[in-house]
Formats: structure tokens, C-alpha cells, sequence
């Protein structure tokens, strides 16, 4: 099989990451319950006529995948293929109360359009004429790593030689609010640093867009090798170690070999023991690194894991923020991602220095 | 200017998201498809229920709507006369 090469990438984030040549260099600390995507000047990115129609999901998803093709020095990819959770929740939202509101008449075609899960891959195609495979994954918070898995199996198999995926969520008002009611969202506002210690249900929601093109061919800008991922929709705590090793002995690996653990850990008290059962279990005396304290929880958060980790393996760099314990590593050769949401739809995803 | 060309101007450049565009460069006069405004015909269905909406002119020509629309001088005295809210 063939290898697979993250060849770029695009983020955009609760953090200034759209610049590629910084690795979260200036950090914004939040007191909330929900933070929101720091945006670029989106005209930089996207003509006027075609930006009045998108919501902030289908512009964060299209910058943060113009950046990704421009790093990976492309014009356009065999494929397109991105997760999302919740999709464009903005103008779902927005043409759902409109139907409330008028009592089902006056209803207008803007929103309806442009609320489908599909529409930033529709628009990133649009934007750049690929008229090759286009496709939307929605489950839960394995939606990116649904995206990761196709393009990996068609990269390993040649059917294609550079494919964007990417992972978008966006913050919907109504959504949260209906998120705080079921404490999902935490009832109180937390500071990002505090996440961890915050002892309370639920977690802190954010929002976000991490595009990248993997390719078999590595380049001068590629970060990292793919080298398995691996998707579980319920995963009991008692099996999740056993799994995981399984999962590592398939890749030729052990627990030993894994340098750095990029944990998906919430705050959330209910479920973070998953997360525990790792870091103070088969990986107690591996270095650890999470990163929903800057990104927030949304449905594709793991994405931002992903950028995380590719960062890390390019730059042989752990900024201090992100570490969650005191074991450094002698280098960064080989990288795991564990994720769960709320003890279900589970990931493994192994990356290696290139 | 008219306070009901003002008002769908004001309308024009909210519901079409028209961000960069502001109500005094938007003349009576203008094409607001084409070469104008450069609408296209999302924004004549978005027009056509907020002649429904907000003024109570029924369009069921679609038709129609290419004179009513052609200028916003155009559609104040379509409003004008045809309203009924």
C-alpha cells in the first residue's frame, strides 16, 4: 500500500492559527462556556459576491481550505472530503425559525440552500473547479476521522494522489442554548487554563475549520505520515485499552513507541475518566498533550487534534499550553490522537514524523 | 429621496447581504441585476417574498418580477400602487 502524506494545512480556530508559520505562538485565553473561531479578513479569501451568502461555517471551511491547497502548492485535488457534525447549523437555524415566525409562509430560498451538511464541500469544489470526488461525512465527533478514513484508504490504494479533507463545525445560537439546557454545555463559564480542573458536567463548545491535503507523494511542506486511524462507535471504558493495543500491534507498534498522546479531554466530569484510563494507565509514563481548552468541543474538534499533532511532528516543537504532564520526550517521532464525545463514537489516530 | 425608496434600500442591502455596499450608492435609477447591483436570481426570490411579506403584492407571474425589478425607482411605484399593507 501506498504511503499517505499530510502535505498541509489550513486552520482556522478559538486561536489565531491561520498563519502556518505560527504554532500557537499567542494564545487567547477565554472565561466562558462557549468561544468563538478567530477570523481572518475573510475578503482576503473569498470574492465579495460569493461571500455575502455564506454563513461563518462555509467561510471558515474555504479559507482554511485555500490555505491548505496554496501550502500543499496546488491549484485544485482529485477529491474533496470533509466531516461535520452539526453542517451549516447557522441558516438551518435561521430557516427553521423563519418557518416558526411566519407561520410557514414567506419563506425564503438563501438560508434553505445554503443549511445543507454538504455546502462548504460544495462551495471549496465551486471555488476551485474540482470536479472530482466530493463527499460529506456527518457522525458525530468521528465525522473528520469518517473523512480521514476515505481518503486514506483511496490514497494507499493510488485510486487518487492529493485529496482535501477537512473538519468544520460552527456555533449555532439556538443549538447552545439547547446544548446549556441539557448541560452539555457547562452551566458555568470557565477559564481555558481551569478546563481540566473544572469538576463540573459538561463542556466548554467551540467552534472551528482544519483543513489539510494528504497526498502519497511527500513534498517539502508535508508534516507528517499517516499511518492508521481507527473509529469505534461505542467503545466501553473497560475495552478502550485493550483496543487501543490492538490497534497498535496492527500498525506494527506498542505503547513504547508512541512518544507523545494527544488526548481529546474536555473537562467534562462524566466522561473524561475515558481520557484517564489512558493517561494514568498504558500511557502513565508517556508525554501527554490536550487541546480542547483552546479549541473547544465541537463535533469536529478532533480536526484541531489533528493540526495539533501534524504541528508538532514538522516543528519538533510542544508549546508549554498544551501539555499535560511533565514527561518530555527525547523527540517526536511518533504521535497518537485519542477522542471520544461523551463516551461514545471513539478514534485512534497514529501519525508519524516524515 | 422617498421614504419608501429609502426603506428598500435599506432592505435591498440587509436581506441580500449586500455588506460592502452603501444606501447612497444605490441611485434611483440603477440596474440592480446585470450590470447594476449585480443580483442574480436567488435575489429576485428573496425580492419576490418581501413584496409578499412586507407589502402584500402577490407576484404570480414570475415574470413580472423582471420590469418590477428592474430599478429601485421602478419598484417604489410598483409598491406604490399596488400595496395593500
Amino acid at each position: 500500500m501506498e504511503k499517505v502524506f499530510i502535505n498541509s494545512i489550513g486552520s482556522i480556530s478559538a486561536q489565531k492559527t491561520f498563519d502556518n508559520n505560527d504554532f500557537l505562538e499567542e494564545i487567547t485565553t477565554y472565561e466562558d462556556n462557549v468561544i468563538s473561531a478567530i477570523e481572518p479578513n475573510y475578503k482576503d479569501f473569498i470574492p465579495p459576491a460569493a461571500a455575502r451568502r455564506m454563513a461563518k461555517g462555509i467561510k471558515m471551511g474555504v479559507v482554511a481550505a485555500k490555505i491548505a491547497i496554496e501550502e500543499a502548492n496546488l491549484t485544485n485535488v482529485d477529491a474533496i472530503i470533509t466531516g461535520t457534525g452539526m453542517g451549516c447549523v447557522r441558516d438551518s437555524e435561521k430557516f427553521v425559525t423563519a418557518i416558526l415566525d411566519n407561520q410557514e409562509q414567506f419563506l425564503t430560498p438563501t438560508s434553505f440552500i445554503q443549511s445543507t451538511h454538504n455546502t462548504v464541500a460544495g462551495q471549496i469544489a465551486l471555488g476551485i473547479g474540482c470536479k472530482g470526488y466530493n463527499f460529506t461525512y456527518v457522525h458525530s465527533s468521528v465525522s473528520f476521522e469518517s473523512a480521514l478514513l476515505d481518503a486514506l484508504m483511496q490514497l494507499q490504494t493510488k485510486e487518487a494522489e492529493n485529496i482535501l479533507i477537512g473538519g468544520v463545525d460552527e456555533s449555532g445560537e439556538h443549538t447552545n442554548a439547547i446544548h446549556k439546557l441539557i448541560h452539555h454545555i457547562k452551566p458555568e463559564k470557565i477559564n481555558s487554563n481551569k478546563l481540566l480542573q473544572s469538576n463540573t458536567e459538561g463542556a466548554v463548545f467551540g467552534e472551528g475549520a482544519n483543513f489539510f491535503v494528504l497526498s502519497n507523494n511527500k513534498q517539502n511542506s508535508s508534516y507528517a505520515q499517516i499511518l492508521g486511524v481507527k473509529t469505534f462507535n461505542t467503545l466501553p471504558q473497560s475495552e478502550l485499552a485493550t483496543n487501543l493495543e490492538e490497534f497498535l500491534k496492527n500498525n506494527n507498534l506498542s505503547v513504547d513507541d508512541i512518544d507523545v498522546l494527544i488526548s481529546g479531554n474536555n473537562g467534562d466530569l462524566n466522561f473524561d475518566n475515558y481520557y484517564l484510563e489512558l493517561s494514568k494507565g498504558l500511557f502513565k509514563n508517556t508525554q501527554q498533550v490536550y487541546y480542547k481548552h483552546l479549541s473547544g468541543e465541537f463535533n469536529t474538534a478532533s480536526s484541531f487534534g489533528f493540526w495539533v499533532g501534524a504541528k508538532i511532528l514538522k516543528s519538533q516543537h510542544i508549546p508549554s499550553e498544551i501539555t499535560l504532564n511533565t514527561i518530555k520526550s527525547k523527540g517526536f517521532g511518533t504521535v497518537l490522537l485519542y477522542n471520544q464525545y461523551r463516551g461514545k463514537n471513539h478514534s485512534f489516530t497514529l501519525l508519524r514524523q516524515c | 429621496m422617498s421614504d419608501l425608496k429609502q426603506e428598500l434600500k435599506e432592505k435591498i442591502i440587509t436581506q441580500l447581504n449586500l455588506e460592502d455596499i452603501a444606501i447612497d450608492e444605490i441611485a434611483d435609477n440603477d440596474s440592480l441585476f446585470g450590470d447594476g447591483l449585480g443580483l442574480d436570481s436567488i435575489d429576485a426570490l428573496e425580492l419576490i417574498v418581501m413584496l409578499d411579506k412586507d407589502y402584500g403584492i402577490k407576484l404570480t407571474d414570475p415574470k413580472e418580477g423582471k420590469k418590477i425589478f428592474e430599478s429601485i425607482e421602478v419598484m417604489s411605484n410598483y409598491i406604490t400602487t399596488h400595496r395593500t399593507k
